[in-house]
Order: C-alpha cells, then sequence, then structure tokens
C-alpha cells in the first residue's frame, strides 16, 4: 500500500512532471521564472493550492458528479461527470480565495511572501490539469491526495530549476530573435529532455 | 479603442499582435496537442469558437457586470462555452477527443481566452469583440498549425495520418525522427518559430538586459 503511494508520487514528480512532460502552467510557468525567489514563492504556492483542491474535487467526483454516484440521494441513474469542469474551476477559485483569506488571517508571513501569486493560481493550468487528470486516471482519495503533493513538487522543482538557469543566462550573448521567450523555451526544452531521462525508471 | 476598423482586429493578431509568440499566452495546449495534424486542427476550432463566443457573450453583458466578480462571471462563461465543446467532440469525434484527452477541459483555463475576455469584450462592442476572439484564435491556429505540421511530417513521415515521406517499416527511406514526437521537441520549435518571426518583424524583439561590452586588451594599452 505504502509503496504505491511512494512510486505514485515519484512518477508524479519527476516522470510525469506536470510542467515538462505535459505543457501545463506554462504561462506563468515561462513568465514568473526570472527569479529564483519568486519562483519559489510561486512554486510553494501551488503545492498548497494543488494539496488542497485534487482531493476535495476528487470528493465532489466520486460524490456527486460519477455516473451512478448519487445513489444515496435516491437517485441512482443521474450522471453528472459533464458539469465536470464547471465545478472544478469553482471548487478552484474557490479554495484560492478561500486559502487567501486564511493565510491573511493566521500566517500573515506566508501571505505576504505568496503576494500577488496566490489569485494567479486560480488561472495556471496545472491546477486545474491536476484535478482532470485526478479524474481520468481515476484515482481514489488517498491517491488523489499523493497525486496532489507529487505533482505540485514536481511543477515547484520545474519552475525553480528554470528560474536558476536563467538568472545565469542574462548574462550570455544571445541572437537578437531568440532574445528573451525563444531561448527560454529552448532551455525548457533542454530541461523537459533531462527529465525524460527519468523515464525509464520504474519502482 | 472603438474607432478600430472589423479588418485590422482580425489582422493584428495573427502576426503582428500574436498571443502566443508576444503575449505567452496559451502556451500549454500549443504544445501538447500537437504531435499530429488532426487533434491540432482539432483544438484549433475548439479555442477559435470558444474565444469568439466567450468573447461575444461577454461583450453584450459588458456594461452589467460588476467589476469586483467579473472574473467569476467570465470563467463561468467560458467554462460553461468549453463543456459544450468537450460534449460536441465526445459526440463526433470521440477518437480525437480520448486523444486530446484534458485538454479540451484546459481551455478554461487558456490565458487566450480569458485575456482576451478581460483585455477586449469587457471595453468594446459585441460584433468587434466577436471579430477580436476569431482574430486570436487565428493567431494561435498558425503557430499550432507549424508546430504540429513539422511535427506529424518528420516525426512519423505523415500529414493528416497519409503517408508523405515513406518510412523504412514499410519499405520506404525516411527514418522517423522519434524526438518529434516527444514533448521537448515541441519547445525547440516554438522557440524557432519565435526566433523566424522576430527575424521578420524586428520591432518585436526584447531588450537584452545586459549589452556584452567589446572586449579590451588590456596588455595592448600599457
Amino acid at each position: 500500500m505504502l509503496e504505491d503511494y511512494i512510486s505514485l508520487f515519484i512518477r508524479a514528480v519527476f516522470i510525469e512532471n506536470l510542467a515538462l512532460s505535459f505543457f501545463l502552467g506554462m504561462c506563468t510557468f515561462i513568465a514568473i521564472s526570472k527569479k529564483v525567489e519568486t519562483a519559489i514563492g510561486l512554486g510553494i504556492a501551488v503545492v498548497v493550492v494543488q494539496v488542497v483542491t485534487v482531493p476535495v474535487n476528487n470528493l465532489l467526483y466520486n460524490f456527486l458528479l460519477k455516473e451512478g454516484s448519487l445513489a444515496w440521494a435516491g437517485l441512482p441513474e443521474m450522471d453528472l461527470s459533464f458539469l465536470g469542469f464547471l465545478t472544478y474551476i469553482g471548487v478552484i477559485a474557490a479554495i484560492v480565495q478561500i486559502l487567501e483569506m486564511f493565510l491573511d488571517k493566521y500566517v500573515p508571513a506566508l501571505y505576504h511572501a505568496l503576494g500577488v501569486f496566490l489569485p494567479l493560481i486560480t488561472v495556471n493550468c496545472a491546477i486545474l490539469g491536476g484535478s482532470l487528470f485526478m479524474v481520468e486516471r481515476d484515482y481514489n482519495f488517498g491517491e488523489s491526495v499523493v497525486y496532489g503533493i507529487g505533482g505540485g513538487v514536481g511543477w515547484a522543482l520545474a519552475i525553480v530549476a528554470l528560474a536558476g538557469i536563467r538568472e545565469k543566462l542574462k548574462y550570455s550573448d544571445i541572437p537578437d530573435g531568440l532574445q528573451g521567450l525563444g531561448i527560454t523555451f529552448i532551455t525548457v526544452g533542454l530541461c523537459s529532455l533531462g527529465f525524460m531521462s527519468f523515464g525509464g525508471m520504474s519502482i | 479603442m472603438s474607432k478600430q476598423d472589423a479588418k485590422t482586429v482580425l489582422k493584428r493578431p495573427v502576426f503582428d499582435d500574436n498571443p502566443v509568440v508576444l503575449g505567452m499566452l496559451g502556451i500549454c495546449s500549443a504544445l501538447a496537442v500537437t504531435t499530429g495534424l488532426e487533434p491540432t486542427i482539432v483544438m484549433c476550432f475548439a479555442l477559435t469558437a470558444v474565444c469568439a463566443i466567450s468573447n461575444l457573450c461577454i461583450a453584450m453583458v459588458r456594461n452589467h457586470i460588476p467589476s469586483n466578480i467579473r472574473i467569476i462571471v467570465q470563467m463561468t462563461v467560458i467554462a460553461s462555452l468549453v463543456i459544450v465543446v468537450d460534449q460536441v467532440l465526445q459526440a463526433f469525434a470521440y477518437d480525437t477527443a480520448k486523444q486530446l484527452s484534458v485538454f479540451v477541459g484546459l481551455i478554461i483555463t487558456n490565458c487566450i481566452v480569458m485575456g482576451r475576455a478581460e483585455a477586449f469584450a469587457m471595453s468594446n462592442p459585441p460584433g468587434l469583440s466577436f471579430i477580436d476572439g476569431i482574430g486570436n484564435g487565428l493567431g494561435y491556429s498558425v503557430v499550432l498549425l507549424f508546430v504540429g505540421t513539422i511535427r506529424e511530417l518528420f516525426g512519423s513521415g505523415s500529414l493528416f495520418g497519409f503517408e508523405i515521406l515513406k518510412l523504412v517499416e514499410n519499405d520506404g527511406w525516411y527514418v522517423g525522427n522519434g524526438m518529434m514526437l516527444l514533448p521537448p521537441s515541441a519547445f525547440f520549435i516554438i522557440g524557432g518559430f519565435i526566433w523566424l518571426l522576430r527575424e521578420w518583424k524586428t520591432n518585436q524583439v526584447e531588450q537584452k538586459e545586459f549589452k556584452i561590452a567589446h572586449q579590451v586588451n588590456r596588455e595592448a594599452h600599457i
């Protein structure tokens, strides 16, 4: 049992890295990876939100939306899975909002550290992607918690690594047309190539 | 803003103000669905439709949305449209829908759609917003089709599943480049596309943060 969870975690962090092999959260990934410090802040915020939203969406899916899941309410033939997208994004928006208020009141230090990144996370594809993958692969509650942590950590790892490279990169002599966005893409490509070498691992 | 004519609104996002290349928007799906041309085209249509219709809807109610809940309103409109698109795809193009897997759903968080709703539809009349949505969808499609064509042609020697370069396995001469089908190649191709576009339209080039100074030969001066 524990082994399954560990293997799922490793897979979510390295082999199926949300950013580098599924291209999720690319917009923020590229826009906010100029400094290591901000990248770490954003990375932590993503982990926190991912850990909460994936299990909550899992519960909602299993007890409200899935075909036949409304049997407890006397509606065994109800299939609400088409409402999935609307539900997940609503849950994510709500949880981000609640988390923001909670942190502001009880952990102001973390709140100030995360700053503007927290509201931005609502529209981060990595968060919604995590929930959608969880539904597609039919994880149970325990697995969804582990997948949430793993997916978040993997994404955070990737953005911090990229920010480290970009901090050095700005001193190098790059052709004009490749300056900025172009060279960043190629760097991410190389990172992704590196992460692919984890692909052969089986635990 | 309201003086813009329809033609510029439609054409500008394609090359001059491309949402993917200049705005770094909507990159997630641009990379993930481009292993073959068929899913690419389906994705382009889906995104263009969602972007145009959501712009239209939001522009129609723009004067009635209280500004502090506008993000939620936009998101609800977009999410509902994506549900429609997803159901249509599952009904009429089931195989492609399976191949696109979660990425149809991810149109919701595609920054192009949200970005246009926020930046254009909130301050322009419905007709113009609709055209702007189509224009941005086209700009996105150009990049996707470019990447998709290269990846399918060199990766599996075919276009739309028809064989163009005869593969060695089928007694041909072309050895498929397996890397083109893997994630990293998508990054390289988009990087290259940006490079090409910026060599052509040099005003899009980003300023260097640090200029490399000319090397000075110190010993010569002593």
